[in-house]
């Protein structure tokens, strides 16, 4: 029941919000749907007290018939990959109404619903374990996001919405006919059968490919980033911190769940090529985020750099590789979520986004500064931040995987600490730029709650990410085992 | 002919009563002094037509939702043939013409279309549905289509004063009246070969050695041109964009909902009941008209800044996906999938077009997707429902068009057409633009027209109930596919 109540809950509290409609109570709908979030959020709680460190299979399983007609289910379930991700989806979903609280004044109920709706689908996506169910809630999650974007984002916004539906769209499309394929082969949606069925090299090349086409855009991966940043840079500030810290996971998410498990031939054959994709990524992108003047994109870059180490994580097939891989993730949420907030703080005061514009801003803001440098930090690596601990593992499975990678993703690090202190250096030291920078206020008790619980939850995971690895640890040593059994 | 035969067609009599009664005693209703400009005049007689005829679809719809599990029959020397699957489809065209009379109602009194005949001729267009659905015979179904084509002929070029629709009224007329010639032709083709006009006779005799191959190949294709060009399918969609525009918007709705139900049952009849042996010959046909439909409609769309041509184009390119699921190998599966997408292609259109004429004022046509600007200000409620009916058209998850494409993809998939999934697919995703840059126009930009929209509040719930349909639909679907299965199942196998 714990899993239906997750996607539920935020889903029915933002169709009731929709439906009390105007502009007339802001103030009620705000309360409304923060009230809704922080209680979809507890919810999910619970599905880490409760979870059993020895079952490497599905928890909290709930599967009753959905469609006769297709032998669909309404089947869902949680393994040590996707608790954690639920549970931060409905974490980022009490930042983001948070983050909106006085900056969104136009057509509230709207904005609040459709971040409420956002968060339960994109929670169905990490529960589903029937393929269409999965596609369903994966693809649903495009409407609101393509409405977020459209009607709250910046100037270019009508181009940033299509390019992201459209994009995004193409790939999953292929991804639909790789699900009904495999229906069409094994006679079931269960994806749990899917991970079993017998498929020949080829077979698995191609549905390999197909889902490959979905999650690498959604990741974003090299050479098909190119809707991330325009989304990022056109996006709210609400809809930035989801994007960054959710809706890429499911990319990720998707390789873990569906490409290695169920063409794992198929997978160890393109190792190579998705690791080359992830090295451009992390060294390429990173050299292009050196160069923006736009705050916002250089940290949409930089998360895509990140996302780099995520799949660079998955293809060396070792377990330090894969659990890095979902640390990284889930670290990755809380720090771009935090960097894109930070952004958020000074876009509000300034409706600015250029670095240019900027120069000495910790004179006016200290307290705010203390945080940015913090996620600044955590963004790049630093030990004792959750950002080392992921890539630390990464980095360590890539070296025992081969030297050479190992050693060009230790590099990327180098950059990473580059453009984030850089960018750092610009926007906050130096002397006061300009007299727009001399008339900032510091932050509010609001911001300040936000940041704060982010960085506690940035620094706990980095000084003590056990809870995180012990979780995660029996489902990947699973994965691991699964994948090594060739199907052929 | 048996009293049991009456009872059976019990429903049509009925219509042809109430059509008989508004046709001869609503005459001699004595108006009122009217005056032009009252935007709530109604003469009294239509607006007794039009209460006689909600009731009327209403119960109808009743009846025949009552026998859709009935066995199989066949009546009047097997000229009728009333079956599960018919009384599905009898049941979804009369809720279909209730709806649209529903959503045109204020529609029809702005543009002095309210009146009886008006009302008589959308019945009238009913029962030829009703009879095409139910034809066991070619020339019963002939003669459903002519009953359809010739009201909705008239209906075309009724507005008074109104250049734009006699010239659509005189294209649909012209082109309408060959393609009932190919059809007719082609029927007459097969007679010959096959000696009957039964199809179950057809299908049995086709198999005999005696038939000749030539003349059965070309009544096969002249039947499918006919049959091409009343389901609007590309190269045969000429008349569409056309017909769709000039027609004033409740009569294109009543052209665009209801009777593509009864063109893909009489597609379903002839193709599966009478020429399913040819079916080597006819499926190659099908898919190219299907190629054709799904590039053309989809890719002309774009070009479309009037929304009724986009919303033409779009009707050929579902016309289109909805052929592909005919193209297997006697599978109920597969059948029942296009009966689905056909059954979900209506629903949708009805709320598209429902919207349109809502937002038609007296002296403004609500026809550019300009006049969309800004919905959501202006009515948050319609916005909403115009954005589910869009991504249903478009296929996009949750809604119940995304459920009625994957059962069509299902099926090819299952055929061993994979490159036609996935040309369908992409195709697809050119559709999806255009249904997404309606959205755009309603959600991201600021409206011009700032006027609220008032009135018509119970066109406005059907409306609502029509979007949350869609949608629920889309979640819950059993119901409909599990309808449409057994219908189709318990059909095929009477």
């Amino acid at each position: 029941m714990i899993l239906s109540l997750a996607i539920w809950m935020p889903i029915v509290f933002g169709l009731i919000i929709l439906g009390s409609g105007s502009d007339t109570n802001k103030g009620y709908v705000r309360w409304m749907a923060l009230f809704a979030a922080v209680l979809s959020f507890v919810i999910t709680l619970p599905l880490i007290i409760d979870f059993d460190l020895a079952n490497a299979g599905m928890q909290f399983v709930e599967n009753t018939s959905w469609v006769k007609r297709f032998d669909l289910n309404y089947y869902l379930g949680v393994d040590g990959i996707s608790v954690w991700l639920v549970v931060l989806t409905a974490f980022i979903t009490v930042i983001v109404i948070l983050a909106a609280w006085e900056v969104i004044q136009d057509r509230v109920a709207q904005y609040m619903a459709a971040f409420l709706i956002l968060s339960g689908l994109m929670i169905g996506v990490f529960c589903a374990l029937d393929g269409l169910l999965f596609y369903v809630f994966f693809e649903a999650t495009l409407i609101p996001m393509y409405i977020i974007i459209g009607i709250w984002g910046g100037k270019n916004k009508i181009y940033a919405a299509f390019k992201f539906f459209l994009y995004t769209l193409l790939g999953s499309l292929l991804t639909l006919i790789a699900i009904l394929y495999l229906y069409n082969v094994t006679d079931t949606f269960n994806i749990l059968d899917w991970h079993q069925a017998q498929l020949s090299f080829t077979e698995q090349v191609l549905i390999f490919f197909a889902f490959f086409m979905a999650f690498a855009v959604k990741v974003p991966m090299w050479p098909v980033h190119t809707w991330l940043p325009d989304a990022h840079v056109e996006a709210p500030t609400g809809g930035s911190i989801v994007l960054a810290a959710i809706m890429l996971k499911l990319g990720a998410y998707g390789f873990l769940r569906f490409s290695l498990p169920i063409a794992p031939d198929a997978s160890q054959y393109l190792g190579p090529f998705i690791i080359v994709l992830s090295l451009i990524a992390v060294i390429y992108v990173g050299l292009v985020a050196l160069v923006q003047k736009d705050m916002k994109k250089l940290v949409a870059y930089s998360s895509i750099a990140h996302m780099g180490f995520v799949t660079l994580g998955f293809f060396i097939f070792n377990q330090m590789g894969i659990e890095g891989g979902i640390i990284q993730m889930i670290s990755h949420g809380f720090i771009s979520g935090a960097m894109f907030f930070s952004i958020g703080v000074l876009y509000d005061r300034m409706h600015t986004r250029e670095i240019a514009d900027y120069g000495g801003v910790v004179n006016t803001m200290p307290r705010f500064t203390v945080f940015a440098v913090l996620f600044a930090m955590a963004n790049c690596g630093l030990p004792a931040t959750s950002g080392f601990i992921g890539e630390f593992m990464v980095i360590l499975g890539a070296i025992d995987y081969d030297f050479t990678i190992g050693l060009l993703a230790a590099t990327a690090l180098i950059l990473g600490a580059a453009y984030s202190l850089w960018m750092t250096k610009r926007v906050f030291f130096g002397k006061v730029n300009n007299d727009h920078v001399a008339q900032l206020k510091d932050i509010n008790a609001r911001e300040y709650l936000i940041l704060g619980i982010l960085a506690i939850l940035t620094i706990g995971m980095g000084v003590y990410p056990k809870p995180f690895t012990d979780i995660i640890h029996p489902a990947a040593v699973e994965l691991l085992k699964h994948v090594a059994v060739s199907k052929i | 002919m048996q009293a049991i035969d009456l009872l059976e067609i019990l429903p049509e009599l009925i219509l042809l009563l109430v059509i008989c009664f508004i046709l001869l005693v609503t005459p001699f209703i004595k108006e009122n002094e009217t005056n032009d400009d009252d935007v709530f005049f109604t003469p009294k007689a239509a607006n007794l037509a039009y209460q006689i005829s909600i009731v009327t679809l209403l119960i109808l719809a009743f009846m025949f939702a009552l026998r859709v599990s009935d066995l199989p029959l066949r009546i009047m020397n097997g000229l009728y043939i009333v079956d599960p699957f018919s009384n599905v489809l009898k049941c979804i065209s009369a809720i279909a013409v209730m709806v649209t009379l529903i959503y045109s109602k204020q529609y029809l009194i702005d543009r002095q279309l309210f009146r009886t005949d008006y009302i008589a001729l959308v019945l009238l267009a009913l029962l030829g549905q009703f009879v095409m659905i139910s034809g066991a015979n070619m020339l019963t179904l002939y003669l459903g289509l002519e009953l359809l084509a010739l009201s909705t002929y008239t209906l075309t070029a009724m507005r008074p004063n109104y250049p734009r629709g006699i010239e659509a009224g005189m294209k649909y007329f012209i082109l309408g009246a060959l393609s009932s010639g190919f059809l007719l032709y082609g029927m007459s083709m097969i007679y010959g070969a096959t000696g009957s006009l039964d199809l179950e006779d057809v299908m049995r005799n086709i198999s005999n050695d005696g038939v000749m191959r030539l003349v059965m190949a070309f009544g096969l294709v002249f039947m499918l041109a006919g049959l091409a060009f009343k389901l609007g399918a590309a190269p045969f969609h000429m008349w569409v964009p056309d017909v769709y525009h000039g027609a004033p918007t409740s009569v294109t709705l009543l052209i665009g909902g209801a009777p593509k139900i009864a063109a893909f049952a009489i597609t379903f009849r002839l193709l599966v009941g009478g020429l399913q042996p040819l079916d080597m010959e006819w499926q190659p046909i099908l898919i190219f008209l299907a190629i054709t439909s799904l590039v053309l409609g989809n890719l002309t769309a774009i070009a479309q800044t009037n929304i009724k041509r986009m919303l033409a184009y779009s009707t050929i390119s579902h016309m289109g996906f909805m052929l592909l699921g005919f193209l297997c190998v006697y599978d109920e599966l597969a059948y029942s999938a296009a009966f689905f997408y056909a059954v979900t292609y209506v629903l949708s259109t009805l709320g598209t077009f429902g919207i349109l004429m809502i937002l038609s004022k007296k002296g403004f046509e609500c026809e550019t997707i300009d006049d969309l600007k800004g919905l959501n200000r202006r009515s948050p409620l319609l916005a909403f429902v115009m954005l589910l009916l869009m991504f249903s058209l478009a296929g996009i998850p949750p809604t119940v068009g995304f459920i009625a494409k994957l059962s069509v993809l299902d099926a090819i998939i299952d055929a061993g057409y994979l490159g036609l999934a996935i040309f369908a697919v992409m195709a697809s995703l050119v559709g999806a633009f255009y249904y997404l840059r309606v959205v755009k126009t309603m959600y991201f930009e600021e409206p011009t027209d700032h006027s609220s929209i008032e009135g018509q509040g119970f066109a406005k719930g059907v409306l609502t109930v029509n979007g949350i349909f869609i949608l629920l639909a889309g979640i819950f679907p059993a119901f409909l596919t599990t309808l449409c299965l057994n219908a189709m199942r318990m059909s095929l196998q009477g």
